[in-house]
């Protein structure tokens, strides 16, 4: 049966496979002699090539950012749909938007599911840990193979955030804007200590088999269950729980029964997360996501030196943070900031009033699109050469500026 | 505003760097930068403000000024700006210090209470000064700090703040004769270039 959709929706999208077959090196020493990316794309690329944007996913996503497949429902589009489509604020009236999913990722591009042509069995643990450098590489070739030499904007939400990030530093001359939201320089003590708790769920679950369930036809569903349910606790907030379930309990629970059945509200919606991530999400791949997190520190390279990392970066940035993100709390964006202030490159900050938690990157926040939109439109505008970056603004272009601003 | 906005630029070197303290919808970044192509960043607190920068292409950090500028280096600007802000922020003496350790300069423009109009509502009908300058009511105003150019200087030379420049407005926002002869009297709007030796 067709289905309308909505005047803002990118629609129908198929994903598209692309094969590479150059060995890609990897920071961990080893190399993939061959691979495949899965990725999508909203909007036209123009004539010259510079209206493409490139959209980063974060720990549990994947490159179906917008719109519908083919006989899903149409209720449930993308992860980002409310970001992406005609008139939404990454506009693809204006933009080329591509997403793709990550190496060792689960939804297409190869990972630990996918066939090892060494031995034409499961990669399971022994795909190699890649880490955002390599993804951020293995992005730049799919730039090359889609005709793209310099991204209009790399944008990205959480370890998305952190892959922008890298773009920046990694290809300085192959984006002109980045977008880092909800993300951190690098993890604290704290978030790797969530995620060892996560990856111990899934290690210890019998069925894990030190990773090679496949060949047994299991999967260690209760560990990735409570992986996932503990990494849902850190999306949230405080405030944010107490106002969606406070202790209410679940329905047909009208008094404690002293024991430990699903019983509050919490546990239930808990619960149905969890169980609903296994059926959607490969343990290998999340175990290998979450070291890809722990891994990341630009300033590692630079004596430590945040900003000496962004001291070769020609791009603009745009940062921004959520009150009530905890999991990378708005003092995590300042770090990135005045790292940036102090390399002199230009930058935007907003910290966004919302009480969803680290979450928030996801919500239609009116503030939050507002002014993810306002930059799109600038970025759009230099795209179509109305107007020239400000940094080299002549002053009839400043003019227009300020008339398109009023 | 304008007028405000013409004579700051006066008083910028082209192509320096500057940090605007409350630099609200970045009217005084967007205007230096076409007249005097600076490069820098505006401080701003409000969500809204932060919105209108991002949409006019000036960089802007949402930050709150009470918290100190210890973001930014020592010497980091050639000047830091404040427009309208000084006689609302709580910590007036540390803001000051800090303008004038991460720029080389700074630049202070705030509304003159001495201003005769407002000594005549208070002396002759027991008001509370309200102007085009000071447009609140008392229990409504963003000002928590009222002062007089001759407060002002005093500060200044208790801090040691040299006043490299000034000049002060009248009612039209003009930099007339009257306000010239008579600052604390006839200035309505008091505009300062700082630096310390």
């Amino acid at each position: 049966m067709p289905h309308h959709f909505p005047p803002d929706s990118v629609g129908l999208v198929t994903p598209q496979i692309l094969q590479f077959e150059e060995p890609l090196a990897l920071d961990c020493g080893r190399s993939l002699a061959e691979y495949e990316l899965v990725y999508e794309t909203y909007g036209t690329l123009n004539a010259d090539h510079s209206n493409a944007v490139l959209i980063c996913h974060a720990l549990s996503s994947d490159h179906h950012a917008a719109g519908c497949h083919e006989g899903t429902d149409p209720n449930k589009p993308g992860w980002w749909d409310n970001c992406i489509g005609p008139g939404k604020p990454f506009d693809t009236r204006e933009f080329f938007v591509v997403c793709c999913n990550n190496l060792g990722g689960c939804k297409g591009s190869t990972g630990p599911t996918s066939i090892n042509p060494e031995n034409r069995k499961p990669y399971g643990p022994d795909f190699p840990i890649v880490t955002v450098k390599d993804w951020v590489r293995s992005q730049a070739r799919l730039a090359d193979r889609l005709g793209i030499g310099q991204w209009a904007a790399v944008i990205g939400g959480s370890l998305g955030g952190m892959q922008a990030m890298q773009w920046a530093i990694s290809y300085p001359d192959r984006v002109r804007h980045v977008l880092v939201i909800a993300a951190a320089p690098r993890l604290s003590a704290q978030n790797i200590a969530f995620n060892e708790v996560a990856r111990q769920a899934i290690i210890s679950d019998p069925d894990f088999h030190h990773g090679h369930y496949y060949e047994f036809g299991v999967v260690p569903r209760r560990g990735l269950m409570i992986a996932r349910m503990l990494g849902h606790i850190t999306y949230l907030s405080d405030e944010g729980m107490r106002a969606k379930f406070g202790r209410e309990l679940r329905e047909g629970t009208p008094n404690f029964n002293f024991n430990f059945d699903t019983e509050f509200q919490v546990e239930s919606y808990l619960r149905h997360q969890g169980k609903a991530f296994v059926d959607r999400f490969d343990a290998n791949t999340y175990l290998l996501m979450t070291k890809t997190l722990d891994y990341f520190d630009p300033a590692a390279s630079f004596d430590q030196d945040l900003s000496a990392a962004f001291h070769r970066t020609q791009a603009r940035f745009l940062v921004i943070s959520f009150t009530s993100d905890w999991r990378f709390a708005p003092a995590r964006s300042r770090e990135i900031v005045r790292a940036l202030v102090r390399a002199g490159r230009e930058v935007s900050y907003s910290e966004i009033a919302s009480e969803s938690g680290h979450d928030a990157f996801l919500m239609p926040i009116p503030l939050y699109h507002e002014t993810l939109r306002g930059y799109l439109n600038r970025v759009a505008r230099e795209v179509d050469g109305r107007t020239s970056e400000p940094a080299h603004a002549t002053v009839p272009a400043a003019t227009e500026v300020n008339t398109h601003a009023a | 505003m304008r007028p405000e906005l013409e004579l700051i630029s006066e008083w910028i070197r082209p192509g320096t760097r500057v940090l605007d303290l409350g630099c609200g919808d970045g009217a005084l970044l967007a205007y230096l930068h076409e007249r005097r192509q600076v490069s820098g960043y505006g401080l701003e607190i409000d969500s809204a403000n932060i919105v209108k920068c991002i949409r006019a292409g000036v960089n802007v950090i949402h930050a709150d000024l009470e918290a100190g500028l210890e973001d930014f280096g020592d010497s980091s600007f050639d000047y830091v700006i404040m427009t309208q802000t000084l006689q609302a922020v709580r910590h007036t003496e540390r803001l000051l210090d800090e303008m004038l350790r991460v720029g080389r300069q700074g630049i202070v423009t705030f509304p003159n209470f001495g201003f005769w109009r407002g000594r005549l509502q208070i002396a002759l009908q027991g008001l509370m000064p309200v102007g085009k300058a000071l447009p609140y009511q008392w229990y409504d105003t963003p000002n928590v700090h009222l002062f007089t150019i001759r407060d002002f200087e005093a500060l200044c030379r208790h801090k040691r703040i040299d006043i490299l420049q000034r000049m002060v407005l009248d009612h039209a926002h003009q930099p007339r004769l009257g306000p010239r002869l008579w600052p604390n009297l006839l200035g309505e709007i008091a505009l300062y270039r700082l630096g310390r030796a």
